[in-house]
């Protein structure tokens, strides 16, 4: 099988991760095979658990779901001795607004994961791992589950793998629609079939994770960089980055650009680079306006903030966050009231309802917003939209709420001129009740 | 014990143990810290947020609740930025709340009301549609209002932590988050109302106290349940002499808040409509009503002609009098009247281990016990059903410090869910099952036993013999049925032992009859029956002159020659003793014009005879009771404060034939307690009534 590639790649990208995309057979073990695949793990196999670890640390990957906590320390807090069994869960649960990298990683080369998971599992120790897949992703299932069969027919997986007696085991597991099944402690809630909450921290996974038993716990695409960071050596991934910022990532730039899709970039791109000259521009020749750097969840940048690298630490400081790396574009003629709302709704309907600041500022928020958009609020009340906001940020269980709370804040401050035209000149005189209606 | 941390909370320098939680050090040193979603025994949540505080070097604020002390940490809970955030907590919670506080029945004791007073912004900003669902009824005493629900989940985890039930879940998400039933629409357990009496709003609400008071509209008075032996605290409301509820909020007693569906619910019985309220006389055409003059004169008559006989007059006692009344109704038969036939119905064998155990300091476990030991034998009985708070207490010791837990019944129990084996015999085969726990019960520290009715007579010498080959510390607790089984015993209405366990030489006395024996005997002139339905499963066999002292018309009492109106154990003063062996008082709540308690109908019965007995007030005679009675030697005032004060030893423990026939548990389950519990509508009108023992 041979899925189709979204868009054409760029000849600025550094191909490490995509480097199968659009080969033919890609998901196929054979052409895995044939490409250099699982000589990675091969050569783990010939390592020690601390050799890999440090090469996974000096390899500078951050987390690639969005917090970027550097990997190698990750595993480095997994204990080496516990009398518990020890897990390796993927967390393929991609729901960020902007978000689709993780999708094309499973479906063009799903060994490719799997053999990232492999070696974290030599490095920990875990015999057992599950792969939970966002529930919308329902057709990844099916690739996923051929690939482990394969993996299992060419001795990869098992209880005897290649001879050398380790064991290790690969599930799938979906998940029911849920966003905040994405936080990697609500994952492991649902995926040991309760509700998906999250859990007071610490402890952290690493050391009672799934079943409470010592987990590594990385996003897919963090997974997918190991088997390159193996085989070439963690410093050789590091220079691909800039510092403390190792490797490459995929960028998945979307909105208001003529050639929207999937880039595989070194970290520390520069963003407005990526827009022009990656993305093809803004489209219809348009001006600029604003970009959301690393999916919904990070606060906008005007235009003139654009011009930055695309790493951790430099979209920190421009006061945003690299996030997922779901690069949302938008040009001139973009409504930022109804980004607003529309950002408002979705976390208001992602909500869990664990805790009060997140289900109740979700909400009111979105009310708020709903009522600002269509013109029948008072100025104050774009006011209060920043102080709840505020009150939100910091102050909730999970980072939820802060994720709701940070782009909705940046929009009214950044763009508040625009939010106060809406409420003098009043698109509709009567709200309509169905769209006040929380669903 | 585990090693100090010092830490500092608003300027207080304070040392509390390694592992306390933030919220409870600032408790130690006086600070309040609001919180909804945390509860004292319950697993943390950290779900409310109205916790947070400053802790020095962290930048963000810290939940108190699910935060350990370290050393030198340096907390304040009276920051601007901390003022803020807890009015910013609660103006959310009540962005959805109905604020229909006028008619709630939390009102005036809601933890969110005195929270937004406290701590609250003094308006609400918040103009959008509030979302609403309807009320739902889970069963005859559950009602759940998910607008006021403030999603603590504090019922959710009593119902599955405290209780074991695990009858309540959520359902939905964000917003329309709600608390739900796990089985859909309704509720099947234990109806305890604990998530009730838990829910620090009106979202959970009694189905038998919604809409009928004002909290302070009622007097509140804590006294001692009168179902089951475990002796909980329940704190009545009262409105003018009606009880309207019970819960034991104020978490005093042995059974802290804890109150099963009888304690919290069953107390209907008192204002029920076939109460008797004056007495009766049986005529050729049935009864009539006559005064209690007329009545106490027939029946000190016939007393007196039954004295003259040699005493052939037989009492059958009850298991939910007070102390007093059973120490003053021995007292009047056996000094009164000259006879020993004293009975009433025996639930276990508590004689037989205390011969066993004699000479032994701290051979009885008290209810704490079964908190901290790090053993737990149950032997025969379904405790969650039969004895609930002692469940509650194992549960709760499970919970908090990893109990060791062993069980050993007929059938399935809810206490195989924690124990660490569980094993099945058939009734009185238990002694011979308990070998193949040996090597585990060495190697604990202290077992407290707890046996039920199976366990008799010889078995109970030979389970004593056993525990004593462990050579560990063990204590034992005798499973009786009633709220004062275990005062009959103490207070020596039986014909074997005189109060305080002593011999009948001391009297010069012989065995009297049993109650069984009572009911066939030939030679009994007048049998003076008092709270005891005897008669609901037996017949008399020579009818003799019947007297009998009742709350209602029962089988009994309906073929009585007179019948006495009675009050019940809510409405009078006197002392309980629990199951295990803690003395507690009671408190009159309730008002039943009419009756009268049976240490009055007792005394005036003496008083036509002119028996010279002493006092006949209910402090007066716990007085005497502390002078002569053995191991109620205890610190009265303590009592009369409302504390539960543990009695024994018993130095002089007679040497009897234990008639271990007539010991028989009724094996109530949570929604059966005799003739009390026919009358009580909440009993009888749950689904789950009339439920069976053994059913896991």
């Amino acid at each position: 099988m041979s899925p189709r590639l979204y868009n054409e790649p760029s000849p600025l990208e550094v191909k490490i991760l995509t480097r199968r995309f659009g080969l033919p057979n890609s998901q196929s073990i054979d052409t895995y095979l044939a490409t250099g695949g699982y000589e990675a793990f091969r050569k783990a196999l010939e390592m020690t658990p601390e050799e890999i670890i440090e090469e996974v640390k000096a390899s500078n990957l951050r987390g690639r779901g969005g917090a970027g906590f550097p990997t190698g320390m990750k595993w480095g807090f997994v204990p080496r001795e516990s009398p518990l069994p020890k897990y390796v869960v993927v967390n393929a649960d991609e729901g960020e607004p902007g978000t689709c990298k993780d999708r094309l990683l499973m479906e063009h080369d799903p060994h490719q994961l799997l053999e990232g998971m492999l070696i974290a599992a030599r490095a920990v120790g875990a015999e057992r791992g599950y792969i939970y897949i966002r529930g919308e992703y329902r057709y990844l299932i099916e690739i996923l589950d051929r690939a482990i069969g394969e993996a299992y027919e060419r001795g990869f997986l098992g209880d005897n793998i290649l001879g050398t007696g380790m064991r290790f085991h690969v599930y799938t597991h979906s998940g029911a629609g849920s966003y905040e099944c994405g936080e990697e402690s609500a994952l492991l809630e649902s995926l040991e079939g309760k509700r998906g909450v999250p859990r007071i921290r610490p402890p952290f996974p690493a050391t009672a994770g799934l079943f409470q038993c010592p987990t590594v716990l990385n996003n897919v695409e963090t997974f997918c960089a190991i088997p390159a960071i193996i085989r070439d050596g963690g410093k050789a991934f590091a220079a691909l980055g800039t510092p403390r910022n190792g490797g490459t990532r995929l960028f998945c730039i979307s909105g208001h650009v003529n050639r929207p899709g999937v880039y595989e970039l070194p970290m520390g791109f520069n963003l407005l680079r990526m827009i022009h000259e990656v993305a093809g521009g803004v489209r219809d020749g348009r001006k600029l306006k604003a970009v959301i750097p690393g999916g919904s969840s990070c606060p906008v940048l005007k235009a003139e903030e654009c011009d930055l690298p695309m790493d951790f630490d430099s979209v920190a400081q421009a006061g945003s966050m690299l996030g997922s790396g779901g690069v949302v574009v938008m040009d001139e003629t973009t409504d930022m009231v109804r980004v607003a709302v529309r950002i408002a709704k979705f976390y208001q309907h992602e909500s869990c309802g664990w805790c009060v600041p997140c289900r109740e500022g979700t909400t009111w928020l979105r009310h708020l917003l709903t009522r600002i958009d269509q013109g029948i609020a008072k100025p104050s009340e774009l006011d209060l939209v920043v102080e709840i906001c505020n009150n939100m940020l910091g102050r909730t269980f999970c980072p939820l709420g802060d994720a709701a709370a940070m782009p909705i804040r940046s929009f009214v401050m950044k763009f508040r001129e625009e939010f106060e035209a809406r409420l003098r000149r009043p698109m509709v005189a009567v709200p309509d009740p169905d769209s006040l209606v929380v669903s | 014990m585990s090693k100090l941390v010092t830490l500092t909370i608003d300027g207080k320098q304070i040392q509390v143990p390694a592992g306390t939680l933030v919220i409870n050090a600032a408790k130690q040193a006086g600070i309040e810290i609001p919180s909804f979603c945390y509860y004292d025994g319950l697993s943390l949540q950290g779900a409310c947020r109205m916790c947070l505080v400053e802790v020095e070097r962290v930048p963000k604020l810290m939940t108190a609740c699910t935060l350990p002390v370290a050393e030198g940490m340096v907390v304040r809970t009276n920051t601007p930025q901390v003022i803020e955030a807890r009015k910013a907590m609660l103006e959310f919670l009540l962005t959805n709340h109905p604020l229909d506080c006028p008619v709630c029945d939390k009102g005036g004791e809601c933890e969110l009301q005195d929270m937004a007073f406290r701590y609250g912004a003094g308006e609400g900003r918040f103009v959008e549609f509030k979302y609403h669902v309807p009320e739902k009824q889970w069963s005859p005493v559950v009602y759940y209002d998910a607008p006021r629900c403030i999603l603590c989940y504090r019922c959710v985890r009593i119902c599955d932590e405290g209780l074991g039930v695990n009858a309540l879940g959520v359902v939905n998400r964000g917003v329309r988050s709600e608390i739900a039933p796990n089985r859909g629409d309704h509720l099947e357990c234990d109806e305890c109302g604990m998530c009730i009496d838990i829910c620090p709003v009106g979202a959970l609400t009694s189905g038998t106290y919604r809409y009928q008071t004002r909290p302070w509209e009622m007097s509140h008075v804590g006294t001692i349940c009168t179902f089951c032996a475990d002796g909980c605290k329940t704190t009545l409301g009262v409105r003018n002499g009606i009880i309207i509820r019970a819960n034991n909020r104020d978490r005093s007693g042995i059974n802290d808040e804890f109150l099963c569906i009888k304690g919290r619910f069953a107390f209907d019985f008192v204002h029920h409509p076939e109460r008797l309220t004056r007495p009766l006389i049986r005529t050729l055409s049935g009864f009539r009503e006559a005064s209690w003059a007329e009545a106490i004169e027939l029946v000190a008559e016939r007393f007196e002609q039954a004295r003259q006989q040699g005493g052939r007059i037989g009492l059958i006692g009850s298991t939910r009098t007070t102390n007093e009344e059973n120490y003053f109704l021995q007292k009047l038969l056996r000094q009164g009247l000259g006879s020993n036939h004293i009975d009433h119905r025996q639930s276990g064998d508590l004689v037989s281990l205390l011969m066993a155990t004699r000479g032994r300091e701290g051979a009885l476990a008290t209810t704490a016990d079964l908190y901290h030991a790090s053993g737990i034998l149950i032997l025969g009985a379904d405790l969650s059903q039969q004895h609930p708070l002692l469940a509650f207490q194992i549960r709760a010791n499970y919970r908090h410090h990893r109990a060791r837990v062993y069980v050993v019944t007929r059938g399935p129990v809810r206490e195989d869910q924690i124990a660490a084996r569980s094993l099945r015999v058939a009734p009185g085969q238990e002694l011979e099952a308990l070998e193949s726990l040996r090597t585990e019960l060495q190697g604990l520290p202290d077992l407290v036993v707890l046996y039920g009715d199976s366990i008799k007579g010889s078995a109970v010498a030979r389970l004593v013999q056993w525990c004593d080959s462990l050579a560990i510390a063990v204590r034992y607790v005798c499973l009786l049925d009633d709220a004062n089984s275990r005062g009959a015993l103490d207070m020596g209405l039986v014909p074997d032992w005189l109060p305080g366990y002593r011999s009948l030489d001391q009297m010069n006395l012989q065995p009297g009859l049993c109650w069984e024996e009572m009911l066939e005997s030939e030679e009994l002139e007048v049998l003076w029956v008092v709270g005891a339905n005897p008669l609901r499963r037996r017949h008399l066999k020579r009818r003799p002159w019947l007297v009998v002292q009742e709350l209602f018309l029962t089988e009994t009492a309906q073929q009585a020659d007179v019948v006495l109106p009675a009050a019940s154990a809510y409405e009078k003063r006197g002392t309980f003793t629990s199951v295990c062996g803690e003395l507690q008082q009671l408190q009159p709540a309730a008002q039943v014009p009419g009756a009268k308690t049976d240490l009055e109908i007792a005394s005036l019965i003496a008083l036509q005879l002119g028996l010279e007995l002493g006092p006949a007030d209910p402090d007066e005679l716990l007085g005497e009771i502390h002078r002569t009675v053995d191991g109620y030697n205890v610190d009265l005032p303590l009592v009369a404060a409302g504390a539960a004060v543990p009695t024994g030893p018993y130095p002089d423990v007679a040497a009897v034939a234990v008639r271990v026939d007539k010991i028989r548990s009724r094996e109530d389950t949570l929604f059966t307690a005799g003739s009390l519990g026919q009358r009580s509508q909440v009993l009888t009108s749950v689904r789950e009534a009339p439920g069976s023992l053994y059913r896991g």
